[in-house]
């Protein structure tokens, strides 16, 4: 669920993700729970370098037992083996916090060890006072919006329900067997979608991979903007008034927060015949219009560090370091805004790669914070909707924003009196006017024009 | 892929020695001396008149006067080779056959060998070779299509993709090669491959065709035919048996593989790396059920959960049939315990892997009074053919999968070596546990010997104590490497006296490694001698070399064993 706004702004506040939007099982959050030096926690190791969370296969010892350093103390499943975890210290165990079969993301504590017998009640309590779950307040103010957002997407109950049958297997049975592909089933287990009553695309109805992913996105999105729904949606009671979400109130927020940085536009029209070409040429690579336009961007933004620069306090401003490029993408009504970094620096194929590969997360929800909350400049493209020109709301801590429209086919007279026709789009960049100024900006678009016009660099 | 997992091993495992001749059923020797003959005679009778074809034929209608003239002679017990055709007779030319036939002739043996399909049998045509082929297409797309594996090496790979029948190509065109490699090294050495369907008509005496030839000894190498159990309904198109799916005519988006051994595993490394969806189908409680079971344990979590596999386990399918009139190919599975109907699957494709059958019908078994226990050829530990009364057949042998001790090439080969040893005056027995076995999915299994379960059942009645030592591929500096540090070796071990009773290996190149180990086994090295042996660094084989180094043996290494100081 990262990053799920239903306008092309984004807030400062970094949400931290929750991969998953549901929570069953033994799912356990990192909790933070005040250590004393002799109640120590036994953490989810890294037992390679893909993984990302752990299942707990089996408890070798149980509460209370004494353990001694260098002993194994619980065998832990990870996306590869399974490996026995051992105790760095002496001590007791004291309370396990994630039972067998519990998943824990990898750092999160599973067990605590206190270090004599007398501390065991004491751990006890803490595990127990500590733990709870997700709906666990929690205990520092920074992370209240995260939880909440948890909330959010937890409520609805089905936020992942599909529509109803109309095609339906031929051996199924009138849709009481679900007939699905074995991918599609695990994917289904992993996104925690429900399979029944899902309308297959496959052969003859037969549920495959794709339509487990649409509806996870789907499902995922309509928890995060469910507001916005309400006015189209027909079986909304019209009329009504409706509290903002957690989210939605983040939004606002940020929204009303940027009307304190003093902002301007400057647009520029780009000629895209020659970007056009290029796209054609290496399409067949596995290369994006987006990841091409990054690029661009990218080039051009490190011909001009100020554009790329922040000001988050109005006494100072920082040149970032690297070049960032969040993309706004919108995936069904939702928007997501995955960062490629340091896009000046990683050549096309590989930014491309990269660009598919944060969509695929994103679809999956499974972006980490670092992989959309980093952008030091955003693009925003509506070209694809027909949308020429349109302009953007900086996002507060960002220095830049640019929207991008429709390349179209346009006439053009030339200076020698020729008229032509050529494809043109328009970019309007919107900007903090205390460290950028308007001859920063034209000049930024001159660079970025000049590269899209002769595109040759892109793919050095 | 060639094996059904019907492991028998055979109870009494003797140790490799040279043991005097057995005096009781072994024929006398008698070394024979006409092998270039053989060779020459090709050309001697090439003209004759005949309204046969081949040039092949041709010996045989002019040695059939020969025959007859043997036959009255050939009652007596012990008579000379001079009154047989031949030597040695072996039925059937596939693997098994091929190496007992070399090693005839190597012996000095006047050998022919009768097939009736196309030289090279199963392996060769349709099993472990060109399997293979689509393996090592199978495992180039699984890493190409890996990103975080190639970025992990700093190689960026665009899309890749394959052509279906570039790679049906690839394995057809391997058959052929390794078919003509047979053939040729066969002819080179004067061996008479006579075409037809061979049976045997009484002691001593095959019948191929028309033609029937004599024999000093026969083997019979006839092998074995995927097995289908009834209710399936094979189409060849839409369910499959591994015959039909190594072509490799379509590549089906979901297809159900029924049988989780060998063939069932490898079949499914090459689908699901060529983008199909697998269902596995097992009739026993867990996946894997011939491995040792923790290798299987983590076979699984690296072949089959993480790839676009599920399974059924503990039941039968009851009934398949193909897709026909726009239905998918239905699948009736029901429990292999209580047969009470479980539930149906609709696939684009079955393949039928639950293992094979001997192929021996037809054999002319009951003229020597054979009888066949489901469908195998009873043989005693030195692959002479037990008749109906239990008597031994005399100058009958059964090699291979038709005598179902350990349905592998290599077995058979061995087998057929092992006979020809008998024949030629050296009793031998072959140690069925010292022949290693192997899977060739990504990575691959190996193993020899006992697996754990049955070395803890052995050491219980025998009164032994058995360890186990283990080592991994992510502690392996070469396997590191190549980013393939996943594996695991398990050796298992008597730590009274070194002897190693099993090895299993999963990892990268598992099937090369595991050699060193049955070669230990078959020799009957203990672990405190082969621990002392050197090992290139870094090279794969360490894993094995610190699997021997991990033992703890109680008995000090022999005396022949220890290093002999040579000045350099």
């Amino acid at each position: 669920m990262s990053r799920l706004l239903q306008t092309p702004f984004l807030p400062s506040v970094s949400l931290p993700t929750k991969t998953r939007s549901s929570v069953t099982g033994f799912r356990v959050k990192p909790r933070i729970i005040p250590i004393q030096a002799k109640i120590r926690e036994i953490f989810m190791p890294a037992l390679s370098s893909t993984m990302t969370e752990g299942k707990i296969v089996s408890w070798v010892k149980s509460e209370g037992d004494k353990l001694n350093k260098g002993e194994s103390v619980v065998v832990v499943e990870s996306d590869k083996a399974d490996m026995d975890v051992e105790t760095f210290y002496d001590g007791y165990l004291a309370a396990i916090m994630v039972e067998e079969g519990g998943v824990a993301p990898v750092g999160s504590a599973i067990a605590l060890l206190a270090e004599t017998e007398d501390e065991i009640a004491d751990a006890k309590a803490k595990a127990s006072g500590g733990g709870g779950g997700d709906s666990q307040a929690p205990p520092t103010a920074a992370i209240e919006a995260p939880v909440a957002v948890d909330k959010r997407i937890a409520a609805p109950p089905v936020a992942v329900k599909a529509v109803a049958a109309s095609a339906v297997h031929p051996a199924s049975e009138g849709g009481k067997r679900i007939v699905a592909s074995p991918y599609a089933k695990k994917l289904a287990k992993e996104l925690k979608v429900e399979l029944a009553g899902l309308v297959g695309s496959g052969p003859m109805g037969r549920i495959v991979a794709k339509d487990v992913e649409a509806v996870a996105a789907g499902g995922g999105v309509q928890a995060a903007v469910a507001v916005k729904e309400v006015v189209a949606a027909p079986g909304v009671e019209l009329g009504s008034v409706v509290p903002f979400t957690t989210m939605q109130g983040a939004v606002s927020r940020n929204m009303v927060e940027s009307l304190a940085v003093p902002t301007f536009r400057v647009g520029y029209t780009i000629t895209t015949d020659a970007l056009d070409a290029l796209y054609k040429k290496i399409k067949s690579k596995g290369v994006t219009m987006t990841a091409l336009l990054a690029k661009a961007t990218a080039l051009a933004l490190a011909k001009h560090p100020v554009v790329n620069s922040s000001c988050r306090d109005g006494n100072s401003f920082v040149y970032n370091s690297s070049i960032n490029v969040a993309v706004a993408v919108a995936i069904d009504g939702g928007l997501i805004t995955p960062v490629l970094q340091n896009a000046d620096k990683v050549d096309i194929y590989s930014l491309s790669r990269k660009w598919k590969e944060l969509v695929d997360k994103a679809r999956a929800k499974q972006l980490q914070p670092q992989e959309y909350n980093t952008g030091t400049f955003t693009l925003s493209n509506l070209g694809m909707f027909g949308v020429d020109r349109f302009d953007a709301i900086l996002p507060p801590g960002t220095g830049a924003i640019m929207a991008v429209g429709a390349s179209q086919p346009s006439v053009v007279a030339t200076k020698d009196g020729r008229i032509g026709m050529k494809n043109q789009m328009q970019v309007n960049v919107t900007a903090d006017h205390r460290v950028i100024y308007g001859a920063d900006l034209a000049q930024f678009l001159q660079t970025l024009a000049s590269i899209i016009e002769d595109p040759k660099d892109l793919t050095f | 892929m060639q094996s059904a997992l019907s492991l028998s091993f055979s109870p009494t495992s003797l140790p490799l020695a040279n043991r005097p001749l057995c005096s009781s059923n072994a024929a006398p020797s008698s070394t024979p001396r006409n092998l270039r003959f053989c060779g020459l005679r090709r050309e001697a009778f090439g003209f004759s008149p005949s309204k046969q074809l081949t040039s092949c034929l041709f010996q045989i209608q002019s040695r059939r006067i020969e025959v007859s003239a043997a036959a009255s002679s050939s009652a007596g017990n012990g008579a000379p080779s001079k009154s047989f055709d031949y030597d040695l007779i072996i039925i059937g030319a596939g693997v098994g056959g091929h190496g007992a036939a070399l090693h005839a002739v190597e012996k000095g043996l006047k050998t022919a060998i009768i097939e009736g399909d196309v030289v090279g049998g199963t392996c060769v045509n349709r099993g472990c070779v060109p399997s293979k082929a689509l393996l090592a297409v199978s495992g180039r797309m699984r890493e190409l299509q890996n990103e975080h594996h190639m970025k992990a090496f700093g190689l960026q790979v665009s899309a890749a993709g394959y052509d279906r029948q570039g790679v049906a190509d690839h394995a057809s065109n391997l058959a052929t090669k390794i078919r003509n490699n047979l053939t040729n090294s066969m002819k080179a050495l004067g061996v008479d491959i006579l075409t037809g369907f061979g049976a045997v008509l009484g002691p001593q005496k095959v019948k191929y065709g028309d033609n029937i030839i004599t024999g000093k000894d026969i083997i019979i190498a006839t092998g074995s035919v995927p097995f289908v159990p009834k209710g399936i309904e094979v189409d060849g198109k839409t369910v499959i048996t591994s015959d039909h799916a190594l072509k490799l005519e379509s590549v089906p988006d979901w297809i159900a593989i029924v049988g989780s051994g060998y063939i069932g595993l490898e079949f499914s490394d090459v689908y699901t790396a060529l983008g199909s969806e697998v269902t596995f189908i097992e009739a026993l409680d867990q996946l894997m059920p011939g491995f040792d079971p923790e290798i299987s344990k983590l076979a699984q979590r690296v072949l089959i959960n993480p790839r676009k596999i599920d399974y059924h386990t503990g039941v039968f399918a009851s009934k398949i049939t193909p897709a026909k009139d726009g239905k998918p190919v239905m699948i009736e599975l029901i429990d292999a315990k209580t047969k009470e109907p479980k539930d149906t699957l609709e696939v684009d494709a079955a393949l039928i892997a639950t293992g094979r059958a001997p192929f021996t019908n037809g054999l002319g078994l009951e003229n020597i009074n054979v009888v066949t226990q489901r469908g195998f050829i009873p043989v005693d530990e030195r692959m002479r053919v037990i008749d109906g009364n239990g008597k031994l057949v005399p100058h009958l042998y059964c090699i291979g999968d038709a005598n179902g001790k350990m349905m592998l090439a290599h077995a058979a080969s061995a087998q057929g070596i092992s006979v020809v040893e008998q024949v030629t005056g050296r009793d031998h027995v072959l140690n069925h546990l010292s022949i290693p076995a192997a899977c060739f999915t990504h990575p691959e299994i190996s193993m020899v010997g006992l697996t754990e379960p049955q070395a803890r059942e052995k050491a219980e009645k025998e009164g032994f104590k058995v360890s186990i030592a283990k080592t991994s591929f992510k502690a392996n500096t070469k396997a590191l490497a190549e980013n393939e540090g996943e594996g695991l070796a398990k050796m298992i071990y008597r730590p009274d006296n070194g002897e190693i009773l099993g090895v299993h290996i999963f990892g990268l190149h598992a099937a090369d490694l595991i050699h060193e180990a049955s070669n230990a086994i078959a020799l009957g090295t203990r672990i405190q001698d082969i621990k002392l042996a050197v090992h290139a660094h870094p090279t794969l084989s360490e894993v094995v070399d610190e699997l021997f180094k991990a033992a703890k043996v109680d008995s000090p290494a022999s005396v022949t064993a220890q290093s002999v100081k040579v000045a350099v």
